[in-house]
């Protein structure tokens, strides 16, 4: 199997071809958002981070923009600095222009205010959008897809078609030689024992507990527990028996072929192939911002209620679980495993729809989300207090 | 027809998606290809939960996914209702106890 992507300096083969305009801090955010709007072909990330943090929350953060930057998705990179931040953004722009892609930087405080800055950033972004606009889709195996996952706004369809769905694709990547990354370690708990015996080793095994336990610890810190109470009323009402069935219709979209390894939050693929873990909540702008720092060309999004959002530079792929929320949200929603609760086709059937409309869109073709522009929350997970 | 699935061969439970299950209903249990079992319920079942599709006797784990999602507390019938008065999660139950593990 393959899809057309446009190759780039680094050896990574991108999905989109698209300009990032990278504000360092929250403080850079309209001004990025000005330039996005005027000028073709750019997409903004417009975080809340990068000022006032302890310093590992700045390293993330940091770290979590230069995977943005460096994201195969984006020919070209214009960083807006404000000039004060917290941020590193001359690493920034060194890292990522290091892969080889045309980067620039404007600096807000430097240029004298918010107008300037907003007309050198549009001449910038105009000629990085120039100098990669004639760049051309070439033929590559599918071994080299990256795709993430995750599920949101789940019904009682969700663990039974959609996530199944993606379950299956994940499995068919993996055999093909591809790399694949799920997160979401809250939805681990109660099922980790069951994951963890899916560890290629031992040392990840022990991983897998670590991160749960982690992020528990946290939760524990401000006097929750995240088991408590699982399943909840409302669950055990929808027919889930036990914390294991919940947790394990999660997973079920992670497949059942072995994992590689954990990546932190932070971390990007570079030559890592088959099934990986990412430490992301579940939370949608977080971890949508952590997949696509990882280099996820694409995400398979299962869901079952209907949520509608994308992310600037990954498409998304909606699979709705829920027949009668994807033809209630028909343009949001973009495949519909719903027949699979219907009767009227099988997992496998809708699996191998998902890998055609992967494939397709890894080549071009758009999702629902990118094409109404829905994909405008970006956020990076952070640890620490905001000071 | 009536419809229940089954994701994993290894699954001993299916979930059902129809309205009205009442004892005696048949409903087709689907597979992941798409094979087709039928099988009568014992009694009514809502949408979205669980019957054996076959005997699960008392200490049994119950398999969904391929895994276990806990125990059987009472021998189950083909075709029987599993929930949690017939089934305990082995990591602690929430809902029971008010705490987890």
């Amino acid at each position: 199997m393959k899809f057309k992507g446009f190759y780039r300096a680094d050896g990574k083969v991108g999905a989109r071809n698209l300009v990032g305009v990278i504000p360092s801090v929250i403080c850079a955010n309209d001004v990025a958002q000005a330039i996005v709007g005027q000028v073709q072909g750019c997409v903004g990330f417009f975080h809340h981070q990068g000022c006032c943090q302890l310093p590992p929350d700045l390293e993330q953060v940091t770290k979590t923009l230069i995977g943005l930057g460096c994201s195969p998705n984006l020919g070209a990179v214009l960083v807006v600095s404000i000039g004060c931040e917290g941020t590193d953004h001359e690493s920034l722009v060194r890292t990522v222009a290091a892969t080889g892609k045309p980067v620039e930087i404007i600096r807000i405080q430097d240029l004298g205010g918010a107008s300037r800055a907003i007309a050198a950033g549009i001449d910038l972004a105009q000629k990085l959008c120039i100098a990669i606009s004639g760049e051309q889709r070439e033929d590559a195996d599918i071994s080299r897809a990256i795709m993430s996952i995750k599920c949101g706004a789940s019904d009682t369809t969700s663990g039974m078609a959609s996530n199944c769905v993606i379950g299956y694709v994940a499995d068919r990547l993996v055999d093909a030689g591809a790399t694949v990354v799920f997160g979401e370690t809250t939805e681990f708990l109660g099922a980790e024992h069951i994951l963890a015996r899916r560890a290629a080793n031992r040392e990840i095994e022990k991983k897998i507990y670590e991160i749960v336990e982690r992020m528990e610890k946290r939760a524990k810190s401000l006097g929750c527990d995240m088991r408590k109470g699982q399943p909840t009323p409302g669950n055990i009402e929808g027919g889930l028996s036990s914390i294991e069935e919940k947790s394990l219709g999660a997973i079920a979209k992670s497949g059942t072929r072995p994992i590689q390894g954990i990546l932190e939050y932070p971390e990007m693929i570079t030559t890592q192939k088959g099934l990986w873990i990412k430490d992301t909540p579940g939370r949608e702008p977080e971890i949508l911002t952590g997949m696509a720092a990882c280099g996820a060309q694409a995400m398979l999004f299962s869901t079952g209620r209907g949520a509608p959002q994308g992310f600037p530079s990954m498409p998304v792929i909606k699979i709705c679980g829920n027949p009668e929320t994807y033809e209630r949200m028909s343009h949001d929603m973009d495949l519909n495993a719903g027949l699979i609760i219907n009767g009227q086709k099988t997992i496998e059937q809708v699996g191998e729809e998902a890998l055609a409309k992967l494939a397709a869109v890894l080549s071009g073709e758009m999702t629902k989300n990118e094409t109404i522009k829905y994909f405008h929350s970006v956020d990076i997970y952070t640890l620490g207090p905001v000071i | 027809m009536k419809l229940a699935l089954k994701v994993n061969d290894r699954d001993n439970v299916a979930t059902i998606f129809a309205q009205g299950i009442e004892s005696g209903t048949i409903v087709e249990v689907r597979d992941q290809k798409g094979n087709v079992e039928c099988v009568a319920v014992g009694e009514a079942v809502p949408y979205g939960h669980k019957i054996a599709v076959r005997a699960i006797r008392a200490g049994e784990r119950i398999l969904k996914y391929g895994e276990e999602i806990g125990v059987a507390t009472k021998d189950i019938n083909k075709g029987g209702y599993v929930h949690v008065h017939n089934l305990d999660s082995m990591r602690g139950r929430g809902d029971l106890r008010g705490e987890g593990e």
